[in-house]
C-alpha cells in the first residue's frame, strides 16, 4: 500500500502512508489513540475507501475500489476488538457465515456448515460447543469462534485490532501459539495492541503511527519498550513508583468481613488518606462486584463498611455519593458515560445540585465555569465542549469520566479498570492524575487486571481470588513477578 | 427435555395448552374441528401480517406501516378488477405489486435517510392511508365480482358436522400454510434468511462479514410489503368488502402477537414456529372469552396482561443467565 490518506470531516485520520507486509509475516500496527491505526485497517479491508491517490496492491495486482466483499475475497480476514460476532447465532454459524456468504450458492446446507465449523476448530485445536449460542459464551471463547471463523475462507493475512485486552495471561498464550502456527502456514498476522511487552514478543516488524503519519517500520529485534513508547508518542515517559506520605492515621474507608453470596466473602481492608490501594486477581475473581457493594450498586449480605469511623450502610449510589465515593466504572462506554450527549454536560451530571441557581434551575453561568474548570483540571484535549463524548479517544473519555467524578469533591475514589483500552501516554496521563489526588488527600482504590499498573501507582496490592483477598504487598518491598505468580496460583 | 425449556416457544405453548383446557371445559364448544377450521380461517389475515412483522423484527426494525399497504393493496385491487374484469390471479398480482412497491419506498427511506425505522413507518402509515382516503373518499366497496366471492367459498376439503352442515380447511387458511412454509424456507435455508438474522443481530458485524445491507433490508420491507398485499386480498376475501378504515388499528394486534411468539424489538431473535404460537394465543384467546361469554372488552385487558408477563418472563430468563455467567465462588 502507498500513499494512502484518509480524511474525515476535519480531521486527517491518514496521512500519506505506505505499508507493507509479507507472505507469512507477524507484523505489528502500534500508535496511540487517534493515530489511525483504526483507519488503516479499514481501508486495507476494504470497509473505508481512502482518498485520492492511493495505491493497493495485493499479491502485486493493483486494486481499485476495494469493497469489503473484494478483500475477504484477497484473502484479508479482520477480527475486530469487538469480535463483530452475531451473539444471537450459533458458534457453527458464526464460524461458517462468512463462507457461506463468498459462496455462490444463494441456500445453506446445515450439514455444511456443522463440517466447516469442525474443520475450522480442528485446525487451531479448539473445541467449542458448535450449537451454543455465542452470547452465552466467555470472551475468550468468542475471540477463538472469530478466529475460526477467519480461517475458514482461504486466509492469507488475519488481521486483529486488540486482541489480548480482555484475555488472561493463559488465554494470551494459547492466542499466541496459534498464530505462530498460523505462520507456520504461510498466513500473515497484522496484529494491533497498546501492550508494548506482548508486540516486542510476538512481532518480527513493527510499524508505529503518529498522528496519521507513519514514524517507520522497524524490526523488533531493534526495539525495546521505552524505545517503542517514544516512537509512538514522541515524548520519553517517566515510570516512576508512588510515593505515599502518612497523611492522618484515621482510615477514610475501613471493611470488615464483608461478603455477598456467590460474589465475595469475608473481605476485610483499609484505606487511609493519601493512599492508593490497587486490588487485583482475576476476571471474575469478586473485585468488581466489590466496589459496586462499596458503591450501592449492591447490597451485601454481611460484614461492616465504616467510613471515617463511623458506621454506614449504603442502600443506594445516591447514599454513597452523599458519603463521599466516587466511582468510575469498569465499562466507560455502557456505565460511564452518555455517549450522544456532550463533553459539557457528561462531566457536570454528577453535581447537578451544586449548579442549581435561583428557582432550581440549572444556572448556565456556573455549570459553564465548573465544566471549565474541570477540562483544564485534568487537561481535556476537545474541540468544543459541545463535542459529543462518542467522539473524544478513549483516554480523553476516560478523562471525562473521571473529571465528573472528582467533581463530587468524593473523599474516597473507587477506579474500575481506569486504562483499560487507552495508549500509553494517555495511560500514564490518567496515573499522573490518580496520584495528584492522593497526594491531596482523597484515598483512592484501583482495581485492574494488570500487575505493573498497579504496582507503579499504588502504595499496598490486595490480591483478591475467587471472592476473598488472599494476599497483601507493600509495592516498595515486592516485584511484579511475585505479585503475579500469586494472582495466576490456583488454589 | 432440559433443552426445550431454553426456548420461549415451550412456554407458550404450554400457555395455550392451559387456556385451551379451561375454555373447553367451559365450553366443549371450543375444541371441535369446526371451531378450528373457522379460526384458522378468520386467523389468516392476522396470521399473514404476522409472517411479514416476524421478518421485520429479525432484521432489527420495526413496520408500523403494513395495515395501510394491506389497505391500499386491496383497495387498488378490488377497483380494478370491478372496473375492468379479471380472475384470481390477477387480483392475486396486483395486491402483491401494490404491496410490494409500497414497502420499497419504506425501504428506500430507511436505508438512504436513515430514520429510525419505526418514525419511517408512521409516517408512511399516514401518508398511504391518507392519500387513499382522500382519493377513495373514504367510500367502501361491496361489488366484487362472483368468481372473487366463490373463490372465497372453496374448501380443501370438505367435512360434515352433525347437524349435515359442512365445514373443513378453507383456501384462505391455505394461502397461510403456503406463506409460512415459503418463509420458513427462506429463514432457514437462504443466505437471505440468515443475513436477515445476522443483520438483526448486529449490523455493523453484517456489513463486515460481507452481507450487502442495502439488499437485504430492500428485501425485507419489500416482502412485510408483499406480506400486506396478501393480507389485503385476504381481508377482502374473507368479509366480501372493502372498507378504506378496517384494517388501520390493528398494528398494535399484529405486533402484539408476534412479540408473544418471542421475537424481541432489539432484532436477531424470533422464529416462524413462535409466531404461529403468538397468534394462536391471541386467536384462542379471543374466541374463548366469546365462548366463555366474557364481554368483549376483557380482551384487551387480557392480551395487555400476557404480553406483559411473557415479555417480564423471557428478560427475566435473559438476566439469570448472564448473572449464571458471571458467577464466582464466593464459599
Amino acid at each position: 500500500m502507498k500513499n494512502i490518506s484518509k480524511r474525515y470531516t476535519g480531521v486527517q485520520a491518514l496521512d500519506q502512508v505506505d505499508f507493507e507486509i509479507e507472505r507469512g509475516e507477524i507484523h505489528c500496527l502500534v500508535g496511540e489513540n487517534g493515530s489511525g491505526k483504526s483507519t488503516l485497517i479499514k481501508i486495507i479491508s476494504g470497509v473505508e475507501q481512502p482518498d485520492e491517490g492511493a495505491q493497493i496492491e495485493m499479491d502485486g495486482q493493483a486494486q481499485h475500489h476495494l469493497q469489503s466483499i473484494d478483500s475477504i475475497r484477497k484473502g484479508i480476514e479482520v477480527i475486530y476488538q469487538d469480535l463483530s460476532l452475531f451473539s444471537n447465532l450459533t458458534v457453527a454459524e458464526n464460524i461458517a457465515l462468512a463462507q457461506t456468504i463468498a459462496s455462490n450458492s444463494r441456500f445453506i446446507n446445515w450439514g455444511t456448515v456443522r463440517q466447516i465449523a469442525e474443520t475450522a476448530m480442528q485446525r487451531i485445536e479448539v473445541n467449542i460447543l458448535l450449537d451454543e449460542l455465542v452470547s452465552d459464551l466467555s470472551v475468550a471463547d468468542q475471540q477463538l469462534v472469530a478466529i475460526c471463523r477467519a480461517l475458514t475462507s482461504d486466509v492469507k493475512l488475519l488481521i486483529l485490532d486488540e486482541p489480548t485486552t480482555a484475555l488472561t495471561r493463559k488465554e494470551i498464550e494459547a492466542l499466541f501459539r496459534v498464530i505462530t502456527d498460523l505462520q507456520s502456514k504461510g498466513i500473515a498476522t497484522m496484529f494491533v495492541s497498546h501492550k508494548l511487552d506482548e508486540v516486542l514478543q510476538i512481532a518480527q516488524r513493527v510499524t508505529v503511527l503518529r498522528d496519521g503519519k507513519k514514524i517507520g517500520g522497524f524490526p523488533s529485534g531493534e526495539l525495546n519498550s521505552e524505545k517503542l513508547t517514544f516512537l509512538m508518542t514522541g515524548k520519553k515517559l517517566d515510570y516512576s513508583q508512588y510515593e505515599y506520605v502518612t497523611q492522618e492515621a484515621q482510615p477514610l474507608l475501613e471493611v470488615e468481613d464483608l461478603s455477598k453470596a456467590g460474589n465475595f466473602k469475608d473481605v476485610t481492608f483499609s484505606l487511609l488518606p493519601g493512599e492508593i490501594v490497587g486490588i487485583t486477581g482475576l476476571l471474575g475473581s469478586g473485585r468488581t462486584e466489590l466496589a459496586q457493594c462499596l458503591f450501592g450498586m449492591m447490597q451485601p449480605d454481611s460484614g461492616e463498611i465504616r467510613i471515617q469511623g463511623k458506621a454506614a450502610r449504603i442502600r443506594s449510589v445516591q447514599e454513597a455519593i452523599e458519603l463521599g465515593i466516587g466511582y468510575v466504572p469498569e465499562n466507560r462506554l455502557l456505565q460511564g458515560l452518555v455517549m450522544e450527549q456532550s463533553v459539557g454536560r457528561n462531566i457536570v451530571i454528577t453535581i447537578i445540585e451544586k449548579i442549581l441557581g435561583a428557582l432550581r434551575l440549572i444556572d448556565p453561568r456556573k455549570k459553564q465555569k465548573s465544566i471549565e474548570h474541570w477540562i483544564e483540571e485534568l487537561s481535556i484535549r476537545i474541540p468544543s465542549v459541545e463535542s459529543p463524548v462518542q467522539t473524544l479517544s478513549g483516554g480523553n473519555q476516560q478523562r471525562v469520566v473521571v473529571a465528573k467524578w472528582i467533581a463530587t469533591d468524593p473523599k474516597i475514589l473507587i477506579l474500575d479498570g481506569p486504562t483499560v483500552g487507552i495508549d500509553v501516554a494517555a495511560k500514564s496521563s490518567i496515573h499522573e492524575i490518580i496520584r495528584k489526588l492522593a497526594r491531596e488527600g482523597m484515598g483512592i482504590l484501583v482495581i485492574s487486571d494488570e500487575v505493573a499498573e498497579v504496582l507503579h501507582n499504588c502504595n499496598r496490592i490486595l490480591v483478591m481470588h475467587k471472592g476473598r483477598l488472599v494476599d497483601e504487598f507493600r509495592a516498595t518491598e515486592t516485584s511484579e513477578e511475585e505479585v503475579q505468580r500469586c494472582v495466576d496460583t490456583v488454589r | 427435555m432440559k433443552k426445550w425449556f431454553k426456548h420461549h416457544e415451550t412456554y407458550v405453548l404450554l400457555v395455550i395448552i392451559l387456556f385451551s383446557m379451561i375454555i373447553t371445559l367451559v365450553n366443549p364448544n371450543f375444541l371441535t374441528l369446526e371451531n378450528m377450521f373457522d379460526l384458522l380461517k378468520s386467523y389468516s389475515f392476522i396470521g399473514i401480517f404476522a409472517v411479514g412483522v416476524t421478518f421485520v423484527l429479525i432484521s432489527g426494525g420495526i413496520d408500523i406501516s403494513f395495515t395501510a399497504v394491506a389497505t391500499v393493496a386491496e383497495y387498488v385491487m378490488a377497483v380494478v378488477i370491478i372496473k375492468y374484469g379479471g380472475n384470481i390471479l390477477l387480483a392475486f398480482l396486483l395486491a402483491a405489486g401494490v404491496g410490494i412497491l409500497l414497502g420499497l419506498i419504506n425501504a428506500t427511506l430507511i436505508h438512504f435517510f436513515k430514520i429510525p425505522t419505526i418514525i419511517t413507518t408512521i409516517a408512511t402509515l399516514n401518508i398511504f392511508y391518507g392519500i387513499l382516503t382522500v382519493i377513495s373518499g373514504g367510500k367502501w366497496i361491496y361489488a366484487l365480482p362472483d368468481w372473487f366471492r366463490s373463490f372465497a367459498d372453496i374448501r380443501v376439503f370438505t367435512l360434515r358436522n352433525a347437524g349435515g352442515i359442512a365445514y373443513g380447511l378453507s383456501i384462505i387458511t391455505l394461502i397461510w400454510i403456503i406463506v409460512i412454509v415459503l418463509a420458513w424456507a427462506i429463514l432457514r435455508f437462504t443466505k437471505l434468511g440468515r443475513g436477515i438474522y445476522a443483520m438483526g443481530g448486529s449490523m455493523t458485524a453484517a456489513r463486515r462479514v460481507g452481507f450487502n445491507i442495502f439488499k437485504l433490508q430492500m428485501f425485507v420491507y419489500s416482502f412485510m410489503g408483499l406480506m400486506a398485499g396478501l393480507a389485503g386480498l385476504v381481508q377482502a376475501l374473507l368479509v366480501q368488502t372493502v372498507a378504506p378504515n378496517s384494517i388501520v388499528g390493528k398494528e398494535l394486534d399484529v405486533l402484539a402477537a408476534v412479540v408473544l411468539g418471542g421475537a424481541s424489538l432489539a432484532g436477531g431473535t424470533g422464529t416462524l414456529f413462535g409466531t404461529i404460537l403468538g397468534v394462536t394465543l391471541i386467536a384462542i384467546m379471543s374466541n374463548g372469552l366469546t365462548l366463555m361469554r366474557v364481554s368483549s372488552f376483557w380482551y384487551n385487558v387480557f392480551i395487555g396482561l400476557v404480553i406483559i408477563l411473557s415479555v417480564s418472563f423471557s428478560a427475566y430468563q435473559r438476566r439469570a443467565r448472564t448473572k449464571r455467567a458471571i458467577i464466582i465462588e464466593g464459599e
